[in-house]
């Protein structure tokens, strides 16, 4: 049996592409002439269209969130376990849609599409994106689906902080957003993470000040250790332990390997299959995008005064073991939406795998997922179904 | 509904904020939600409550109470309802002046460990009550910080909280002229409704 064919996958899915040919500006201040994003869709969008789910993508994250590309492929969708016939996200109700945002490199506009200002890949000019951005372009992907309104907007992670903003400003678009692992700021720790990542990538003399492709390298060590640094903050300590303890790679110690811990060699090969994978430009590009997301900002640092606009309901979650994306950090977004007197409800699912665990099949954390998204179709389903759209003369 | 929470829920106004401590599954906010369109939170720890509640659509907080609710604003609800939770929490004078804090009104309710049914198996058998209302042994109890009504009240008095309210039932939740009479010898539960002392609100 093929993957296409579990039980519970969508099956195979294509890609599609949007192309939004108008001018879009940027937080930066810069104006892209026009972009492309590359997304896939799950389930069906009732004629009501009340039913859709958008699904926003983490730091190295893309739009094939679920199901697989042909008959023999083998490797679904990031959140397979979670979107499908009868999972947590459930593609017999809801219609998902899942895209690469821009400044990808799975497609979308970004660092590696070509710059028709110049005719060459952007590189690392392309204008610096933010989650207002990559939110805006979402909306007029929607407005593209005919989506008006999201059942709800969902992600875990730098997902979910997409999912925040949408209730922020488009308050009328949202019913509902689910924020896992998540934060309304990231901590100067995460920062600093972050900057270690990209002080590997930008030290790299391969990196060539980001013309890499032009200079035909690519800057996989640097990528590489930016991406085990990023894998250290994802997983905890007792995971860690746990997973690999203090075992060895060979027999003996000092064999004179390279790698003597079976850590060392997890990690490398983590590093080493992501630098094959990702583009260190999009990478600087997507941490600068976490860095600067602060929607209390504009709000004299109140995020319960930025949250005062928003319609939707929420659902919090968080991971007891997870310190890069901690549940304190989820608490200070329920503080605000309670102080906000908006719904929201939260749970901090026990788990050893750190922040990962919002990628896990753990099945407390799809319990909540499934109880709440069941509530909220039971709450869609129950009111009156909006008025046809009038066709005037 | 429970009768207990029938009670409860007559205390509260119509369009109140709500804030549930130790909200189980969410049948009284559930309730005032769709009876008294209330602003309601419930804040509970047990998983399948947690999950219960999401079913019903109650906005519950999954956060321990023994965690303290300094997070909350001053005056941040109108009613704090505590249902039978008073005697397991680790420092009840804590938390009581807490709901006064973040609260207008609290609404606490509790079991009488001074019931004569308690009092006779501690005088006549020389053991640790067990009833229909406090029915664990003591060694496996949550309910770490029993107290008689009179106890209670004589706390409220040390803290300067007023009690606006109070009524005394029995097991089944029924009130009577005995009970009335010697709340603290035939009742089993008691509600009150608690407010801050009268100079805090000018």
């Amino acid at each position: 049996m093929s993957a296409a064919d579990a039980a519970g996958s969508v099956g195979i899915v294509t890609p599609r592409r949007f192309a939004n040919d108008a001018p879009f500006a940027l937080q930066c201040g810069e104006t892209l002439p026009g972009f492309e994003l590359v997304y896939e869709t799950y389930g069906t969008l009732r004629p009501d269209r009340r039913n859709a789910i958008l699904v926003c993508h983490a730091l190295s994250g893309h739009h094939h969130a679920a199901g697989v590309h042909s008959a023999e492929d083998t490797r679904p969708g990031w959140w397979d376990s979670c979107i499908g016939p009868g999972k947590p996200i459930d593609t017999r109700r809801f219609f998902v849609v899942s895209l690469n945002n821009l400044g990808g490199c799975n497609g979308s506009t970004g660092p590696l599409t070509d710059n028709p200002a110049t005719g060459r890949p952007w590189g690392p000019d392309f204008p610096t994106v933010s989650v207002r951005d990559w939110v805006h372009s979402q909306a007029l992907l929607a407005d593209h689906l005919g989506i008006h309104r999201f059942a709800a907007v969902i992600g875990g992670s730098l997902g979910g902080m997409q999912a925040l903003q949408w209730s922020i400003d488009f308050p009328d678009r949202v019913r509902a957003a689910v924020l896992i692992a998540s934060a309304a700021r990231l901590s100067a720790q995460n920062i600093a993470f972050n900057e270690i990542a990209r002080q590997a990538i930008t030290s790299d003399p391969d990196f060539r000040a980001g013309h890499y492709r032009e200079a035909g390298t690519h800057p996989d060590r640097g990528l590489s250790i930016a991406r085990m640094v990023g894998h250290v903050t994802y997983l905890s300590d007792d995971g860690m332990r746990e997973r690999f303890g203090r075992e060895l790679k060979s027999g003996d110690l000092h064999a004179g390997r390279d790698v003597e811990f079976q850590v060392e060699s997890y990690l490398q090969h983590q590093g080493r299959s992501f630098s094959r994978r990702f583009d260190a430009n999009t990478y600087l590009l997507m941490t600068r995008a976490l860095d600067y997301f602060d929607p209390a900002s504009d709000f004299g640092d109140d995020l319960a005064a930025a949250l005062e606009r928003a319609e939707a309901q929420f659902l919090v979650i968080a991971f007891s073991s997870d310190w890069r994306f901690s549940a304190d950090r989820s608490r200070e977004i329920v503080d605000a939406l309670v102080a906000a007197r908006k719904r929201v409800a939260s749970a901090i699912i026990e788990s050893p795998h750190g922040h990962d665990s919002f990628l896990l099949e753990l099945p407390r954390y799809f319990e909540v997922l499934r109880a709440w998204l069941g509530r909220l179709l039971s709450e869609i389903e129950d009111e009156p179904a909006p008025e046809p759209p009038s066709h005037a003369g | 509904m429970r009768a207990d929470l029938r009670i409860i829920s007559e205390l509260i106004a119509p369009g109140a904020r709500v804030l549930d401590l130790g909200c189980g599954t969410g049948d009284l906010l559930a309730w005032l939600q769709a009876n008294k369109s209330v602003n309601g939170y419930g804040l509970e720890i047990d998983a399948a409550n947690i999950t219960t509640c999401m079913g019903k659509g109650v906005s519950v907080l999954e956060q321990d109470l023994d965690a303290g609710l300094d997070h909350f604003a001053d005056d941040a609800f109108d009613m704090v309802v505590m249902t039978e939770t008073l005697q397991a929490v680790r420092a009840p004078d804590h938390l009581l002046r807490e709901m006064l804090r973040i609260g207008r009104e609290c609404i606490v309710t509790f079991p009488n460990f001074g019931h004569w049914r308690s009092r006779a198996q501690i005088l006549l058998r020389g053991r640790m009550p067990v009833a229909r209302h406090l029915p664990h042994a003591w060694y496996n109890t949550p309910n770490i910080h029993l107290c008689t009504f009179d106890d209670f009240e004589r706390l409220c008095r040390d803290l300067q909280l007023r009690i606006i309210e109070r009524f005394v039932v029995d097991d089944g939740h029924e009130n009577s002229a005995m009970i009335n009479r010697f709340p603290n010898v035939f009742g089993t539960y008691a509600f009150y409704r608690l407010g801050r002392p009268e100079h805090a609100n000018r």
